[in-house]
């Protein structure tokens, strides 16, 4: 097991980071994502307008990749049309899963720190937490409970 | 002095590079050689479906049940007929629950349980209280994370029909004063849950001197296979329930439109069950007999009385409840400032150390302590001075990977 790989600057300073970490003001969505097993809980706040996050952030707390995930992602997402997160969306998860690589991982910026995930089965749940609720928030998905 | 561990094959393997140290024996116990051989004897001598068959075979696997149910039932101080076998606790709390819980309790009665609950004895209790109208109370502990008897006071009342608690919790590892409840519950009327999982493997337990109405256990964390567990109850209790689960073995006769039932404790032992797995609870129970209750408690006492110390030089680290051996078993829960258990268990993980990081299926217990998750390191039998020194070395490696010095 390779802790640097795991433990990157980019992901132990991320994960500290307070920049995303706050409410957005007039968010037109708000999602909560957690693993049940392990506890991470995150709630993602996207305020999106004419198909375009305008601003994003999340609260929430978890292990050092499941929030430095939700920090660099938010970083990724700002400005960009829907249609484009859902792209970002789609290679972060070829990333983990092992099927991206290379250059054209340049899009995911900081985020693709995390490709050494890949490498660590375990925590790979850590990892896309937050870019599965940005999947779920996006498709209007509600909470649900008994 | 004899090495336990030598019982143990998988403890003889590596994890990542490192020697193997496994605590996390609270999530789920190694199983000795002992346990693993009368298994596969069973498999490969005894099998053949138990009440069914006339020939000479099938009368062996029914033994092989019913002497495990008896070894089961002398290990925990329970007469035999009072004792079912189910898969697990969670399994064993909800036949509790809906048998008992959904056949007895109505509007305006009350069911206390401890917020430090394992999800399986909290969980059962919410759909029982919501399909039967009872409300759910909760007893909290105190700073020191004890239950105490003021606290019990306070909430049992007269309306108070079941109270279900864990007899030493799964995070805390502290006992709860199970006799201080059962004297109060008794006193109004109540049954008593007993969750044993955790205790089970850790003190000898009476339950009938106890006076416990029910109780629940799983084999796989008292070295016996997963998917097999026993659940207690007074006779009384049990023969004026419902079954549980219905269909095979747990009648008596079934016409088209009507169906008697077998007697307790068959009578909650719907279809074939996991006899392999019983015989290895039962082969379970004797090694720890053989290892002896004097030796397991002091061992273990020793070992966490150990693990507190080195904790307490650390200062980034906090223990959750008081930070003693005394009335502890088997389970440290712990927090390293700044870093989460997550990250923690992994780094321990590179270092051979296998502890649990979560919300150890409390997470009414994470909120009460303000906490989302805490790391947990939890000891049986075969854990040597080794492993604590292994975890300790573990815990200032953490603060170093995550650049927080050491």
């Amino acid at each position: 097991m390779d802790l640097k790989e795991l433990y990157s600057q980019i992901i132990t300073e991320n994960s500290r980071s307070t920049r995303n970490r706050r409410p957005v003001p007039g968010a037109t969505i708000s999602l909560e994502g957690v693993n049940p097993s392990c506890g991470d809980d995150i709630t993602l706040q996207l305020r999106v307008e004419d198909g375009v996050v305008q601003d994003a952030g999340f609260i929430g707390s978890g292990c050092a990749i499941s929030q430095a995930s939700a920090s660099l992602m938010i970083d990724d997402i700002i400005g960009k049309t829907e249609e484009e997160a859902r792209r970002l969306i789609k290679l972060f998860f070829g990333m983990i899963k092992g099927e991206a690589d290379g250059d054209e991982l340049d899009d995911l910026e900081d985020a693709a720190a995390l490709q050494g995930i890949s490498h660590t089965p375990a925590r790979v749940k850590c990892a896309v937490l937050a870019w599965h609720t940005l999947e779920e928030a996006l498709d209007g998905k509600q909470p649900e409970e008994f | 002095m004899r090495r336990f561990s030598d019982d143990f094959p998988i403890l003889s393997q590596d994890n990542n590079g490192k020697r193997l140290v496994y605590l996390d024996n609270g999530a789920t116990t190694q199983k000795p050689q002992q346990v693993l051989d009368a298994v596969n004897r069973y498999y490969l001598t005894e099998n053949a479906n138990p009440h069914r068959g006339v020939y000479d075979l099938a009368m062996r696997a029914t033994d092989a049940h019913e002497n495990s149910r008896a070894a089961v039932a002398k290990f925990i101080g329970a007469p035999e007929d009072s004792v079912i076998f189910t898969q697990n606790t969670s399994e064993g709390l909800n036949l509790i629950a809906y048998s008992y819980g959904r056949a007895f309790l109505k509007p305006g009665d009350e069911v206390l349980i401890y917020v430090a609950e394992h999800h399986s004895n909290l969980v059962p209790w919410q759909w029982v209280a919501k399909t039967t109208g009872a409300e759910l109370k909760y007893l909290y502990p105190d700073e020191n994370g004890r239950l105490t008897v003021e606290e019990l006071d306070k909430k049992i009342n007269e309306r108070t029909k079941v109270v279900a608690v864990a007899h030493v919790s799964n995070v805390l590892g502290l006992e709860t004063p199970v006799e201080e409840i059962v004297k109060r519950a008794h006193a109004v009327g109540a049954v008593v849950v007993l969750d044993i999982a955790q205790s089970v493997a850790h003190m000898p337990l009476d339950l009938v001197k106890l006076d416990v109405d029910f109780a629940a256990l799983s084999g796989h964390k008292i070295y016996a296979p997963m998917g097999v567990g026993a659940v207690y109850g007074k006779k009384a209790l049990l023969e004026k329930m419902p079954p549980f689960l219905s269909g095979g073995d747990m009648i008596a006769a079934v016409h088209e439109y009507r169906t008697t039932y077998a007697e307790v404790p068959r009578k909650f032992e719907a279809g074939t069950r996991n006899v392999g797995g019983e015989v290895g609870l039962a082969a379970a129970m004797e090694y720890v007999s053989s290892v002896g209750w004097d030796t397991i408690v002091s061992q273990e006492e020793a070992l966490i009385a150990q693990t507190l110390e080195g904790m307490n030089v650390l200062p980034y680290v906090k223990v959750y409840g008081e930070a003693t051996a005394a009335g502890r078993h088997g389970v440290i829960s712990f927090n390293i400032d700044d870093v989460h258990p997550h990250d923690v268990a992994t780094i321990l993980d590179s270092d051979g150390v296998c502890i649990r990081a979560g919300h150890h299926c409390a997470q009414p217990l994470m909120e009460h302590l303000g906490i989302g998750s805490c790391c947990r390191a939890s000891f049986a039998l075969y854990n040597t001075e080794e492993d604590v020194q292994a975890l300790l070395q573990g815990l200032k490696h953490v603060r170093e990977v995550m650049g927080l010095g050491s």
